[in-house]
């Protein structure tokens, strides 16, 4: 394979296993285990949002309502299903890539980064009404209801918590592109294809999150 | 105080719970160094007699029992369990303020101790309380956290913005005692000391009645009526807002079906976010006062709806347009 | 073949081999590395610079702290280097120390592999704490930071003048470079062991630093977004954290010591896997109570967990809050209580060296004990209402963090000295330091604890005046403490071309980093060795050893 590091000498093995592996068993477990842990990591890091957002929750109860109501649910609504699928054509991305079926691989990935890119757009569409309506935090605020310093602290953790989880987002649909290259050189295959999987442990994390942040930030107490 | 050549090496004990504190650290600093002392005598020991030599450059074979490390293990858990309980105590002493203290309020700015008597006296950076009486100050900042810290009393306490604490001591030695703040809050704050004067009651009758305007809940009364507060909260049920003659200590229901006691913290939420809690039967239509009322205000007015409570026996409800009650609030303390 | 023994070992010709310092030569070989023995001579250096500097503020404060006046800097300026001293030494040297140093020089050749799991991410590691670390040199040359290395709101985020964004992002950086640190040595150590190598024969210092990666694994994230929210109230003026707007300073509290307690264990659970090795290696017999001491360091990271809020006895938790702090904080001593008996016990009936190494460590094991039980102290509720926020306080951080940490750096340090550079020390120059080190450390601090309980409040510019003499006589402990740290920085470098050559085994100690030559070669080992003796199981390994080593 003309994209695989640089030999120096002749050996028998796979063309992709890094030096200092015994073998491609061995590095695939260690890139699986890596990605795990490193969502351990994140959950923490949106664990604390979550954790500062409960415990305003229980103090500004009606303030939190108020600021759920202020959501777009139809989009939000939308925006979950677009997320839910992307997250199925990731899955079918990894099954494929574990096939070696290139094209599959690479129509599922394609799939992927559309979804994930619509969901990108819808949700610029929903922070762009919301700065519209004076409701960015900070000194753009300008939005004038019942409660509105404790509005604006709801409103921080919207865009805080949805923020960074857009930025998970924007980051997955680079490394998107990149494994799009990669699949269509044709670097995948049943012996090799653990950066495709840990990419779709990735995605599914993100995906997760979200469906973390939708009841949290969208249904609440709409109905209070 | 032990002194060695003007060195301190033990702070003074002026204060009723500093026995206590002391008793626990001498048990702590013995037990620990005693401790301590043993490993350092065993490892010397043992360096000392394994020595590397050349007949013994491998070691011998064997080791130290086994039952040992269950030794170690529990021996020191019982130790620290007995910290623990001790310590526990302490703090409970520590944290539970007497009934009869008699109240000072304080606030902490940058940088410096504000500090107000019930009977109007004020104080800077110094504060002047009598020997053998408990003492609670209530305080809040009004601006970063501070903390206030009488070493000579063993008793500490952040002081936060935006909310009340209370903590308390009962002096029992006459002298004067540094007091420090123990939060860093800024440029200053290593000059954001003072003193504690501690006096035999007689002098401290003398100093309280050396002038003021007039007490704590007189002026808060007098703020009372400039803000208004009488047109909604009248001696009546003819009032927008709830009657507050006998509210401070009891238990309030509001109209989520909540009850909660109405201590320092509430009255000075319902001023500042009347919206937090709403009293049963009434509505939300009380503006706040957030931004308009300082912090000594606040305590003036905090220091009038307590007097109200007292004020609840049948013959001495006073009606907001009389002249503030005549007996000096000082005789509060003494007794109920 | 005849089996070898120590003596063979030890007078074994160094070979001239190819090893990992000049396989290559070139700026870009260093700075482009994957190798992790070359990532932790670049974490060396870049620590060893940032320690210097948060050296250059201690020095700076305890100078001012001779007089009880502020004479020598006004309020502000010392107000920002004892800030800066305490971010720098915590985050820029504490934190990465030997993890960063010699975890990573020494993980993968204790478990016979080549390099770490992910050598990319680790290079990624050391950009991202030279980046962190630029980013807080730029905001010590434009002014500073005054609110105290624990940005404490709403002074951080309403009130301060100085450079609390820039200081918070520079940590927010560096804090990832710890996460990914972790997450490499945990891969590692579950993934890439050499064949034979069972979990219970791991090197207890591996033991350690796996603790320490869970913890540098899962606290930090937390710091991290707590800097996220801190930052974004200090730009927006939102009421996350500020109570004037209606938010919680004590939810910013337990946010931030949520990860800063575990932090400190970060900081000393490595130097207590040092200790083990350097008491195994300098007795030549097995630890005692080997999976007591192994399983305490996971007991410690795991409790470690549990007790932050013993941060914050008097601002403002309940009561009943404080007492189940305080009672598990107890039970995190436990622990600790096992690994310093057990090493103690470890001497009897060994074969016991007084060279440097176990010197520093000796010295580490009667600090650590000091300024572990002044723990117990300040858990105990009742008199933590007193000596918290005082220079008690400050008294029992340093003994566990300098007394501790930073001593066992030192023995660390000239232990694996000679695999590391292939040269000695000079011996009795070292002892000197130690021994300058020793001193000058208790001069400076014990005399804190006496300020600390006659009421001396820490973060002060100026003092009352009865405090001076203590005073004083720390600032002398100080002095003799930077010319024992002094020593070792000229007498290594002096080695690195003088030091007589070492071979592969000087101290007949056990364990893998000991069956290659000094230094090792790139790839850490010929071929893949096969472990057939426990830990620490001198005659087995010598045996092993001898049927390898070519006399």
């Amino acid at each position: 394979m003309s994209d695989a590091p640089l030999h120096g000498d002749e050996h028998e093995h796979h063309p992709f296993l890094q030096h200092h592996f015994e073998d491609m068993g061995q590095q695939h477990e260690a890139s699986t285990l890596g990605m795990w842990m490193f969502l351990a990591t994140e959950i923490l890091f949106f664990g604390g949002l979550f954790l500062a957002y409960a415990v305003y929750r229980t103090t500004y109860e009606q303030a939190w309502v108020a600021g759920a109501q202020l959501q777009n649910l139809k989009l939000g609504t939308i925006n979950t299903a677009v997320l839910i699928s992307s997250s199925l054509t990731m899955a079918l991305a990894v099954h494929y890539a574990q096939l070696g079926r290139r094209l599959a691989t690479f129509y599922c990935l394609v799939g992927t980064l559309l979804l994930g890119s619509g969901f990108l757009i819808i949700k610029g569409i929903e922070y762009h009404a919301h700065f519209v309506e004076g409701l960015l935090p900070g000194p753009y605020f300008t939005w004038h209801g019942p409660m509105a310093p404790k509005v604006e602290l709801f409103m921080t953790f919207y865009f805080s918590m949805t923020g960074l989880h857009a930025l998970h987002m924007i980051i997955g649909a680079g490394l998107l592109v990149w494994f799009m290259w990669r699949t269509w050189r044709g670097h995948f295959g049943p012996e090799y294809f653990s950066p495709v999987e840990i990419m779709g442990l990735y995605w599914h994390f993100v995906d997760i999150v979200w469906i973390f942040l939708f009841p949290l930030l969208y249904l609440i107490g709409r109905h209070a | 105080m032990l002194l060695i050549p003007d060195v301190p090496l033990w702070p003074k004990e002026a204060s009723t719970i500093a026995p206590h504190t002391d008793a626990l650290f001498i048990f702590l600093c013995v037990v620990t160094g005693a401790m301590a002392l043993f490993i350092f005598v065993t490892i010397f020991y043992l360096a000392i007699v394994y020595r590397r030599r050349p007949d013994n450059e491998l070691a011998q074979e064997g080791e130290a029992p086994k039952f040992l490390e269950l030794a170690w293990i529990v021996a020191p858990f019982i130790f620290f369990m007995v910290c623990f309980v001790w310590g526990a105590w302490l703090y409970f002493r520590i944290s539970r303020v007497p009934d009869n203290a008699l109240q000072v309020y304080g606030t902490g700015k940058q940088w410096m101790w504000k500090f107000q008597h019930p009977s109007g006296q004020r104080e800077i950076n110094e504060l002047h309380v009598p020997v053998n009486r408990p003492v609670k100050i209530t305080l809040a900042s009004e601006d970063v956290i501070h903390s206030l810290f009488v070493p000579a009393f063993r008793v500490k306490m952040d002081v936060l913005p935006n909310r009340y604490k209370t903590m308390w001591f009962q002096a029992t030695k006459v002298g004067r005692y540094h007091l420090f703040c123990a939060e860093y809050c800024g440029t200053l704050h290593s000059q954001m000391v003072g003193w504690i004067d501690v006096m035999e009651p007689t002098d401290y009758e003398l100093w309280l009645a050396g002038g003021s305007e007039g007490s704590l809940a007189s002026q808060g009364q007098a703020l009372f009526q400039h803000y208004a507060c009488n047109t909604c909260h009248t001696e009546d049920k003819s009032g927008r807002g709830p009657i507050l003659t006998g509210v401070y200590g009891s238990t309030v229901a509001l109209n989520d079906g909540q009850k909660v006691v109405a201590d320092d913290n509430y009255v000075r939420e319902s001023i500042l976010n009347p919206q937090a809690k709403i009293v049963a039967g009434f509505g939300p239509i009380m503006p706040t006062f957030q931004g308009q009322v300082s912090e000594e205000d606040l305590l003036k007015l905090l220091a009038y709806v307590k007097s109200l409570a007292q004020a609840a026996s049948p013959s001495a409800v006073a009606s907001p347009n009389v002249a503030p009650p005549a007996t000096p609030v000082r005789r509060q303390g003494k007794g109920k | 073949m005849t089996s070898v023994t120590y003596h063979d070992v030890r007078l074994m010709e160094p070979a001239k081999t190819r090893n990992y310092l000049n396989v290559d030569y070139g700026f870009f070989s260093w700075l482009l590395t994957k190798d992790h023995k070359r990532i932790a001579i670049l974490y060396m250096i870049s620590i060893s610079v940032m320690f210097i500097l948060g050296g250059f503020f201690a020095m700076m404060m305890r100078l001012e702290l001779l007089t009880p006046q502020g004479d020598l800097l006004t309020s502000d300026t010392y107000n920002r280097f004892f800030t800066l001293h305490g971010i720098i030494m915590i985050f820029f040297f504490l934190i990465p120390s030997i993890p960063a140093v010699l975890g990573n020089f020494l993980l993968p050749l204790m478990l016979g592999a080549k390099d770490l799991a992910f050598p990319r991410i680790n290079l990624l590691s050391w950009y991202l704490y030279i980046i962190g670390a630029f980013v807080g040199l730029v905001v010590i040359i434009t002014g500073g930071v005054d609110t105290g290395w624990t940005f404490y709101t709403p002074f951080s985020t309403q009130y301060s003048n100085t450079h609390v964004f820039g200081t918070t992002l520079g940590a927010f950086i560096v804090g990832f470079s710890s996460i990914l640190t972790g997450l490499n040595f945990l891969v590692t150590v579950h993934r890439m062991r050499a064949p034979g190598l069972t979990w219970f024969r791991l090197p207890l210092f591996v033991w350690a630093i796996y603790a320490t990666s869970i913890v540098q694994l899962l606290a930090t994230p937390v710091l991290a977004i707590t800097l996220v929210m801190l930052m974004f109230e200090r730009v927006a003026h939102v009421g996350i954290f500020d109570p004037a707007l209606g938010g919680d300073p004590l939810l910013y509290q337990h946010m931030f010591w949520f990860y800063s307690h575990p932090a400190v264990y970060i900081m000393i659970l490595p130097g207590m896997g040092v200790a083990s090795e350097v008491v195994a290696a300098f007795t030549r017999k097995k630890i005692f109570g080997y999976k007591f001491v192994a399983f305490s360091s996971l007991a410690i990271a795991f409790l470690g967990f549990l007790v932050w809020a013993h941060h914050m006895f008097v601002a403002g938790i309940s009561v009943y809050s404080a007492m189940i702090f305080s009672f598990l904080s107890m039970f995190v001593a436990v622990p600790s209580a096992i690994k310093v008996f057990n090493w103690t016990a470890t001497l009897y009936k060994g074969s016991v060296s007084w060279q440097t190494p176990m010197l520093y460590i000796l010295g580490f094991i009667g600090l650590f004990t000091i300024g572990g039980v002044t723990g117990i102290f300040l858990a105990s509720l009742g008199i933590d209402v007193h000596v918290t926020d005082t220079y008690f306080v400050v008294a029992h951080f340093h003994y566990i963090m300098v007394g501790g940490a930073v001593m066992a750096y030192f023995a660390g340090l000239h232990y694996w000295w000679p695999k590391i550079t292939g040269r000695m020390y000079p011996e009795w120059w070292a002892r000197l330091a130690a021994l300058l080190v020793f001193i000058g450390f208790n001069l400076t601090f014990f005399p804190q604890f006496i300020l600390g309980y006659v009421g001396m409040p820490r973060r002060y510019h100026a003092y009352a005046p009865e405090f001076q003499v203590l005073n004083v006589m720390s600032t002398a402990g100080a002095s003799v403490l930077a010319v024992g740290y002094l020593l070792p920085l000229i007498y290594l470098l002096w080695s690195l071309r003088f030091g007589p050559k070492a071979g592969p085994n000087p101290w007949g100690a056990v364990g893998l980093e000991w069956a290659t030559t000094s230094p090792p070669p790139k790839d850490n080992f010929h071929e893949t060795p096969a472990v057939t003796w426990d830990a620490y199981d001198y005659p087995a390994f010598l045996t092993a050893m001898g049927e390898t080593q070519h006399v």
